[in-house]
């Protein structure tokens, strides 16, 4: 298990203050020059591997979590299209649609990209893009809170916006921090079921989502169950009446409609402490499998089921 | 009496016409695609390429690299793979005297999914080894349903072999669900190789799979003859002097070299080698002198088309392309069989 980043050191943010103060100072000083040419500075740039001749302007994100950040970063209507699953925010929602996981080359050529983000490769499409000329950003999928800053820097240095991209990882850092401070309630750790579908697949520790439980002192019922190590491995119905656990999350409410009420529904399950003490909670699916800045929505999520738990007697 | 010899016989006009309609669909495939180039640019870029002519087609870097990177390999590589997959088809339907028997049989379907999955959980989806270790798999699928037929039934009966490759189908399946299931983050990629697709970058998958396909067709083309003799019962053909179980291994080799490569740079498409060959049949003649070398062309140019459908029919997305096959395959063949009052055999 790996700990989140601390929050940021003050050199980090006298370094913010003064690329904002360089950058608000260029921009004055150009005169009649258009606005982005201060922002332009520092292109071309290479981020993980891929060269960026210029400012993008046109960005394709086939990543509902990137997009969030794109957004986040005020690059949003820099954004010509997005997946099927870039939902949030809502104007992203309102791009032109492609499918994350049918993507041809040629279709995203189509939208004229000066940049591609994608999450998903089914296995020339990286190659197909870099034939036609137009930078792609590849992320997989992240494992701790640090590949999550280091994937929205990426972001940041892609898009021309380091400054913002500092804030908004300092934010997110911050809270990441305030949510864990309080660390585990005193006693033995509580443990919970976290479920991905309703045939039981879930998260072990090793996966970005569990590490972010593992910062509230929670233990995961299926660190045990995992022997190929996947990280993701499906439990059965009996291993989780046999682990009883604390508490019960349920990532699988949009997809797949389960709630508190059918988890108490399913044959046995109505034995469960977590059940009988009214500790299922219901998250929201997406916001429970984005690695963008919601992840700290999803915490703050399982730290008020923490307290309650803890509350209990 | 006319009518049934011609149908003996390759005569001009399907060969013209099943041409026809390969080039019309090449060409839609080169001209057509998401991104709107004009036919007039593309026809240039293409012609400014042969030797002499030098044309200005007035397209930017990208858009040719669109014509040259990305469609024109593409729809060679639909053409191949349609080709391999139909002419193998016909001849298993020929050995095996099955009309239901497709190139998958004797296990190149299981075989091919296993090499790829292990490939795809060993080394990622973009690697190299992925077509090579679903090219192994499948032709080890074949080997051991062929050593299990010929230990059974001594090589003489094609009901065994085919019995040794549901054996062997369902085990190699088995154990790639296994493995898949031990590793469901590699799911996604997984189920996109085993739909099929033809997403190709360049000329490497091309120049992969074109000697394979070359030997294999050429094999086959050369083997139509005795698939007739076959096609009136294995021991007729012993009293013409056509040992069955030789023609079976040749053209069960061919077909599987064909089979396996076609597999390893396309994933698994299906019904290309059983609706375009009975097309075929139906169509046209019963004698596999006439079935393969149609069979070849018309594979090949309903692939392309059905590309073409894959790429463009849910625009910006695309469609699986073993979706397109069966989907618009289906339905036609239903029609074929429909009008159609000749029945299955020789």
């Amino acid at each position: 298990m790996k700990t989140g980043r601390t929050a940021p050191s003050p050199a980090l943010v006298l370094t913010l203050v003064l690329t904002l103060t360089l950058a608000a100072g260029c921009g004055g000083g150009g005169g009649g020059e258009p606005p982005t040419t201060a922002a332009s500075a520092g292109f071309p740039v290479e981020v993980a591997g891929t060269l960026i001749p210029a400012e993008p302007q046109r960005i394709v994100s086939a990543s509902a979590s990137h997009t969030e950040i794109l957004y986040a970063l005020g690059a949003g209507e820099r954004v010509v299209a997005s997946d099927q699953f870039s939902n949030y925010p809502a104007a992203a929602e309102a791009t032109p649609k492609l499918d994350a996981f049918n993507l041809g080359a040629e279709s995203v050529a189509a939208f004229d990209p000066d940049l591609v983000v994608l999450s998903y490769d089914p296995g020339d499409l990286q190659a197909g893009l870099a034939a036609l000329g137009i930078p792609t950003l590849l992320f997989g999928p992240p494992l701790t809170l640090g590949d999550v800053y280091a994937q929205m820097r990426a972001l940041g240095a892609a898009t021309g916006l380091q400054a913002e991209v500092e804030i908004l990882v300092a934010e997110v850092g911050g809270e990441v921090e305030r949510l864990t401070a309080a660390g585990a309630p005193a006693g033995d750790p509580m443990t919970y079921y976290y479920e991905l579908d309703p045939t039981f697949y879930s998260v072990t520790s090793q996966t970005f989502v569990g590490g972010l439980f593992a910062l509230l002192g929670l233990q995961n019922i299926a660190d045990a169950a995992d022997a190929a190590g996947t990280g993701y491995p499906q439990l059965s119905a009996e291993f989780i009446l046999a682990a009883d656990p604390d508490l019960i999350f349920l990532a699988d409410t949009r997809c797949c409609a389960q709630s508190a009420e059918t988890v108490a529904g399913r044959p046995g399950w109505s034995v469960l402490r977590a059940v009988r003490q009214g500790r299922v909670f219901a998250l929201d699916d997406d916001v429970a499998s984005r690695w963008g800045p919601r992840l700290v929505d999803l915490l703050a999520a399982a730290a008020d089921a923490v307290s309650l738990g803890a509350a209990a007697p | 009496m006319t009518r049934s010899r011609a149908l003996r016989r390759l005569s001009p006009l399907p060969v013209g016409v099943l041409l026809l309609l390969l080039l019309g669909a090449m060409a839609a495939g080169v001209l057509v695609g998401a991104v709107g180039l004009s036919p007039r640019a593309v026809l240039a870029e293409l012609a400014d390429r042969l030797p002499v002519i030098s044309v200005d087609s007035g397209l930017g870097e990208r858009s040719a690299a669109i014509v040259w990177d990305l469609r024109l390999p593409r729809v060679v590589l639909a053409a191949l793979v349609g080709a391999t997959l139909a002419a193998a088809g016909a001849s298993y339907q020929g050995v095996f005297r099955n009309p239901l028997a497709d190139p998958y049989l004797l296990g190149v379907a299981a075989g091919a999914g296993l090499g790829a999955t292990l490939g795809i959980v060993g080394t990622g989806p973009a690697s190299p080894l992925v077509p090579a270790a679903a090219f192994a798999g499948a032709v080890v699928a074949v080997l051991l349903t062929y050593a299990l037929g010929s230990a059974a039934g001594g090589g003489r009966s094609g009901t065994t072999l085919v019995l040794a490759g549901v054996a062997v189908a369902a085990f190699f399946t088995a154990v790639q669900t296994f493995v898949q299931q031990r590793h469901a983050d590699t799911v996604r990629e997984v189920y996109s190789w085993i739909l099929g697709r033809l997403s190709t970058v360049g000329w490497s998958e091309v120049t992969l799979l074109a000697p394979y396909a070359a030997v294999s067709l050429v094999v086959l083309l050369f083997h139509r003859r005795l698939l007739d003799v076959l096609a009136v019962g294995e021991e007729e053909a012993a009293t013409l002097g056509v040992s069955a179980s030789r023609v079976r291994l040749v053209v069960v080799a061919a077909a599987t070299l064909g089979t396996a490569a076609a597999v390893a740079v396309s994933g698994l498409i299906g019904f290309v080698g059983i609706v375009v060959p009975h097309a075929v049949r139906l169509l046209v003649g019963s004698s596999y002198r006439v079935i393969l070398p149609l069979s070849v062309l018309g594979g090949a140019a309903f692939l392309v088309l059905a590309d073409l459908g894959a790429r463009t029919l849910a625009a910006p997305a695309e469609v699986p392309l073993g979706v397109i096959t069966a989907f618009v395959g289906a339905p036609f063949f239903a029609v074929v069989l429909r009008s159609s009052r000749r029945g299955w055999g020789p």
